[in-house]
């Protein structure tokens, strides 16, 4: 490894961290107008002039004036080290996210699996974070988010194994390269009905795995306050937070890649080959995985102020009784069109 | 091809939440009071200790998620080489799965699948009904 490759390895991390603001930053405020306006009613108004465009950044401002208390029950170590657990897994996720044909942080050859595995170190940091708080609360909250984060995870490495033995390989870019020219050839088309099984058991599996509603029992307002990040406050609830936005756009952003197409247009003629040039057919790449995983991230957000919670027990029905056994047979049956049609 | 941007990207997220705190701790006001800093319960003084027995349900669920995430694991390596490795491999997976759903379905008979466990569950089930959920 030279310095150069050290220098872009910086920029590239750089990069994701302003992509990850920037979309927190929207997102936060997309998720307060759309939650008004289902609920019929206008959200923030003032702020920044333009219905309050300015809102979050005025929060984040808020937030960093804000003391950081740390109880004296608290476990002082570990209440400290969580964020840090929660916010670096989730950064080093974003690593092997294909943004386009080149902007990648590095196109690991084992990258899905390198995804899957290192997310779920999430949990281990929420676990800590609700334990060190010393608080009834935060303690169900975090073992209702580790329960629920590990049980999904289940389903959800059942159902990226479709793509990955349609297309054969566990490189993002490989799997992203397998659904180019139209729509038609994106991965949730492929061996239908059973790859759309997948998407759609992933896509709801995710909502879990990022603790949105329906499967939000571990942040449950009304019962558990916030559930694990209850003790905290100021910046390090601000760290917190904004891993879960980021978490929210990388399932989002998981799913693009592995099954809407990735960084390609619905059409081909809407894409800049990268023979004629390269940097903006970065770029409208780019634009595709960005506009796509947004409208991933508003039907999250849409589903949000639509549906009730889940209770615990209709929770575990849904991933052990539902999910599981429809993506074992789901997985047996592609492999089994897999293995009959290459002989 | 190269770990090393995984690492970047490890110290870029802990380097964000460093300085974050770090701007945080030089704008933000410190004054620690005894009460600001009791634990938070909505007002009433905590009862007893939140480290206390958990529901095994939680317990469970870890094993259960421990054998179905090792299975996925042996998946991954087998769903890439699917088309070299050809019919008797995906037989060799089916035998292997097939065992692993029996085993689900013996979970699920037990009634350990449930979250509150049915009276008429035999008592050598895994779960317990002691602690709190």
């Amino acid at each position: 490894m030279t310095w150069l490759d050290l220098l872009i390895a910086v920029a590239c991390v750089a990069g994701v961290l302003g992509f990850i603001s920037v979309v927190a930053l929207v997102a936060i405020w997309t998720e307060r107008k759309i939650s008004a306006h289902i609920h019929d009613r206008l959200g923030p108004m003032e702020t920044g002039g333009f219905h309050g465009w300015a809102q979050t950044i005025a929060d984040m401002v808020k937030l960093l004036q804000k003391e950081d208390i740390i109880p004296d029950a608290a476990d002082k170590p570990l209440f400290k080290l969580a964020p840090y657990i929660v916010l670096s897994a989730t950064i080093a996720s974003f690593v092997v996210l294909p943004f386009g044909a080149h902007l990648i942080g590095t196109d690991l050859n084992i990258g899905i699996y390198y995804l899957v595995a290192i997310s779920s170190l999430e949990v281990a940091g929420i676990l800590m974070a609700g334990w060190a708080s010393n608080n009834k609360w935060a303690l169900f909250g975090g073992m209702r988010s580790a329960s629920q984060m590990i049980s999904f995870e289940i389903p959800i490495g059942l159902s990226l194994l479709i793509p990955i033995m349609i297309v054969g390989s566990l490189s993002m870019q490989d799997l992203v390269g397998a659904q180019a020219g139209g729509f038609w050839n994106w991965g949730v088309f492929s061996h239908l009905p059973f790859a759309m099984i997948a998407f759609i058991v992933y896509f709801w599996a995710s909502l879990a795995e990022v603790n949105r509603t329906p499967f939000d029992l571990p942040e449950g307002e009304s019962e558990l306050v916030a559930g694990f990040h209850v003790e905290y406050s100021g910046m390090r609830f601000a760290m917190f937070f904004l891993a879960e936005f980021a978490n929210m756009f990388l399932v989002a952003g998981v799913a693009v890649a592995l099954f809407l197409g990735g960084w390609h247009a619905p059409f081909s003629f809407l894409e800049i080959s990268a023979e004629s040039n390269v940097i903006l057919h970065n770029l409208v790449g780019f634009f595709w995985f960005a506009s796509k995983g947004m409208v991933l991230l508003f039907i999250q957000q849409w589903l949000r102020w639509t549906l009730p919670r889940l209770r615990v027990d209709q929770l575990m029905h849904v991933c052990w009784k539902i999910f599981l056994p429809f993506s074992f047979v789901n997985v047996l049956i592609v492999s089994l069109w897999i293995v009959l049609t290459q002989s | 091809m190269s770990f090393a941007p995984v690492l970047v990207f490890f110290l870029g997220g802990i380097g964000l939440v460093a300085a974050a705190l770090i701007a945080a701790w030089v704008i933000a006001p410190s004054n620690p009071g005894k009460l600001k800093n009791s634990t938070y319960e909505c007002g009433e003084e905590p009862v007893g200790s939140p480290w206390v027995r958990f529901n095994t349900r939680f317990y469970v669920v870890a094993l259960i998620f421990l054998v179905f995430d090792v299975e996925v694991l042996f998946l991954y390596p087998w769903a890439i080489n699917l088309r070299q490795l050809g019919m008797y491999a995906w037989v060799d997976m089916a035998v292997f799965i097939l065992i692993l759903a029996v085993g689900l379905a013996y979970v699920w008979g037990k009634g350990d699948l449930e979250w509150i466990r049915p009276k008429h569950a035999s008592a050598g089930s895994v779960g317990g009904k002691d602690g709190i959920n």
